[in-house]
């Protein structure tokens, strides 16, 4: 075989010689790693084998239950439309401008996906408290209270689960074909139509998935919204406060909502399948 | 109407320099290797690539002149582009890519959709409206792409490699129909691609771009017929030499010399068409000739004839019959007499 022929047959992946056929795992490798798939799996099984079947539909249609999902529902939604109308701008400016000290304010940004959320409730409070830096003037000039109110819950909300919209955005707009809005432009569209007509539909799929990732986020944050909004059933009390909350005096309650929590998850997970799972 | 450019632009480290003027109906073919600037020249003719210096004028009105602090941006200027791979707007029908331009340049939806459908069944497209790009044929599409940088009637209409997206059984039928289409456009036509039988196809003149200048420029058969660079005369096949004339002698800038007929004193390019040059064992004898030694580099047989690329001074390339190949025994290596008649040497100022 002629060396072109074989770098060829490299490109295609077809079956050349460098292509390797499954392989037995050495012993050690295949009991750790089975170890590792239990210690997520025997949990969940756990969530499964206690759940109360017969009285689950009971408790999930209970008064306080049904308070805390529409919480987290409006909630949830509301901080996922705010992180898409100032995450996308964020993303854009990342993806395509630059200034200097953009590498700060992008990490600034990012932030909290690896802060610990009770630190992100507390700078919250820092700033928007009672005694914050802008909380006090907010509440002097115009009346505006933000801990420990729903809209509290909504920003901690956003805080945590908006760096998951901006980086998946982000990614899309430095993937796409840029030359798309070169060729809107020749036809006469202005910078803003661009934007509109061209850039945000050829990234749809990723504000989609930036846009589920981040509601999953935000559906599921507990220690900046407990830190800055409390804990207040009806106003501040989100799904995961509920299940915090019941394990104490409801235990089947609180394993019912979990359950409902991983659903939703699931179904994120399943719907995002391709962009993760082959 | 006519387009006059002088352009200076940067890419990075490379220098764009080109100047050039063009008549309101003329087709000019941008022709030159890969990375010769030709991309860059047609988005800064857009807009899409800022000048550094120069101008640019069109029908009258100067689209950019840095000195003066004007610059039209692309959406304001009247010029369409067909782009390399078409760049037709995946999420949008065919009409309404078409409409996209008189969308954009105020047209209410209802009147761009029709604007569009009008362009569509100009080209014959008119049953392919509500089709997504995706699932049009190369052919379909760059009529396509076609109609909608014409949808905007725009006053010079700029072509990117129109044909390098398409496989060669189409391109030869999609390039008639795309020729008898440009016809029917009464603006300037700039194409620009790498390939020689398209420009000649196409351009009513040439206009050979290497390494961000422009190397000539001409009717299709005044560039083939004095090429100007080692670019051109590849391309035609030619023997391209460049010296200094003097009593019929050119003195050869990269060595050797060569006997001519008729030329003027001066700064000349001279060619030698292959077939004309003449190869043998021994000296051969008679009639005054340019003959010279050279040692066969490389042969290359194609069809009836074989290409021997011959080092020598000057080094050349003969085009010979495989029997007389045969006859003179020839191999890669051998030492041959190379012979030119004067008569055959065609000399022109450089």
């Amino acid at each position: 075989m002629s060396w072109s022929r074989a770098a060829d047959r490299q490109h295609s992946g077809s079956s050349g010689f460098l292509d390797h056929s499954p392989v037995r795992p050495p012993l050690g490798l295949a009991l750790l790693a089975a170890l590792g798939a239990a210690f997520f799996m025997l949990p969940l099984l756990g969530l499964l084998l206690r759940t109360p079947w017969g009285s689950a539909w009971q408790l999930l249609t209970a008064r306080d239950t049904l308070t805390a999902l529409r919480l987290s529902l409006f909630a949830s939604l509301t901080a996922t439309a705010i992180a898409i109308v100032l995450g996308v701008p964020l993303a854009w400016i990342f993806a395509r401008t630059p200034f200097p000290g953009r590498g700060l304010v992008r990490a600034l940004t990012i932030l909290p996906m690896v802060l610990p959320p009770v630190v992100g409730g507390v700078a919250l409070l820092l700033a928007f408290g009672r005694e914050g830096v802008l909380g006090g003037w907010l509440q002097s000039w115009f009346g505006i209270r933000l801990p420990f109110t729903t809209a509290g819950a909504i920003m901690a909300e956003t805080f945590v689960a908006m760096p998951f919209l901006v980086i998946t955005v982000e990614a899309g707009l430095r993937q796409m074909d840029r030359r798309f809005e070169d060729a809107a432009r020749t036809l006469g569209a202005g910078r803003w139509m661009v934007f509109w007509r061209v850039t945000l539909p050829l990234v749809r799929p990723a504000l989609v998935a930036g846009g589920v990732l981040c509601w999953a986020r935000a559906l599921g944050e507990f220690g900046a919204t407990i830190t800055f909004a409390g804990n207040f059933p009806g106003t501040t009390q989100t799904m995961p406060l509920a299940v915090y909350l019941a394990l104490e005096t409801n235990p089947d309650g609180a394993v019912v909502l979990s359950l409902l929590l991983l659903a939703v998850s699931l179904g994120v997970l399943i719907g995002l399948r391709h962009r993760w799972l082959g | 109407m006519s387009l006059l450019t002088e352009v200076q632009a940067r890419v990075g480290d490379f220098q764009l320099e080109v100047g050039f003027a063009a008549p309101a109906g003329e087709t000019i073919a941008v022709l030159g290797p890969n990375g010769a600037g030709k991309t860059s020249l047609l988005r800064a003719l857009a807009g899409l690539l800022p000048l550094e210096r120069g101008r640019l004028v069109l029908n009258d009105v100067v689209l950019e002149e840095p000195a003066r602090g004007i610059r039209i941006p692309p959406e304001r200027r009247p010029i369409g582009v067909v782009f390399q791979d078409y760049l037709l707007f995946p999420h949008l029908s065919v009409t309404d890519n078409v409409a996209f331009g008189p969308r954009s340049r105020g047209m209410t939806t209802s009147a761009a959709r029709a604007r569009a459908r009008q362009w569509l069944e100009r080209l014959g497209l008119d049953q392919l409206g509500d089709r997504r790009p995706p699932s049009l044929s190369g052919g379909q599409a760059q009529r396509v792409a076609l109609a909608r940088a014409m949808a905007t009637e725009p006053a010079l209409l700029l072509l990117d490699e129109p044909m390098a997206a398409l496989d060669a059984s189409t391109r030869v039928s999609v390039r008639r129909e795309l020729r008898r289409q440009l016809a029917a456009f009464d603006g300037i036509r700039l194409l620009v691609t790498h390939d020689p039988v398209e420009a000649m196809a196409m351009g009513d003149r040439l206009l050979i771009l290497e390494q961000g200048r422009v190397l000539q420029s001409g009717s299709p058969a005044d560039v083939t017929q004095h090429p100007r660079s080692r670019y051109v005369a590849d391309l035609v096949g030619v023997n391209l030499f460049r010296g200094r004339a003097a009593d019929n002698v050119v003195t050869l800038t990269d060595g050797g010399s060569l006997t001519v007929a008729g030329a003027d004193d001066g700064e000349v390019f001279a060619i030698i068409h292959p077939r004309t040059v003449a190869l043998y064992r021994g000296r051969p004898e008679g009639t005054p000739r340019n003959v010279w030694q050279g040692r066969a580099v490389d042969l290359d047989a194609s069809a009836d004839r074989v290409r021997v690329r011959l080092a020598g001074q000057p080094s050349v390339v003969a085009e010979v019959t495989p029997a007389a190949v045969k006859e003179l025994g020839l191999d890669r290596g051998d030492t041959v007499w190379i012979s030119v008649k004067a008569t055959e040497i065609n000399v022109y100022p450089a």
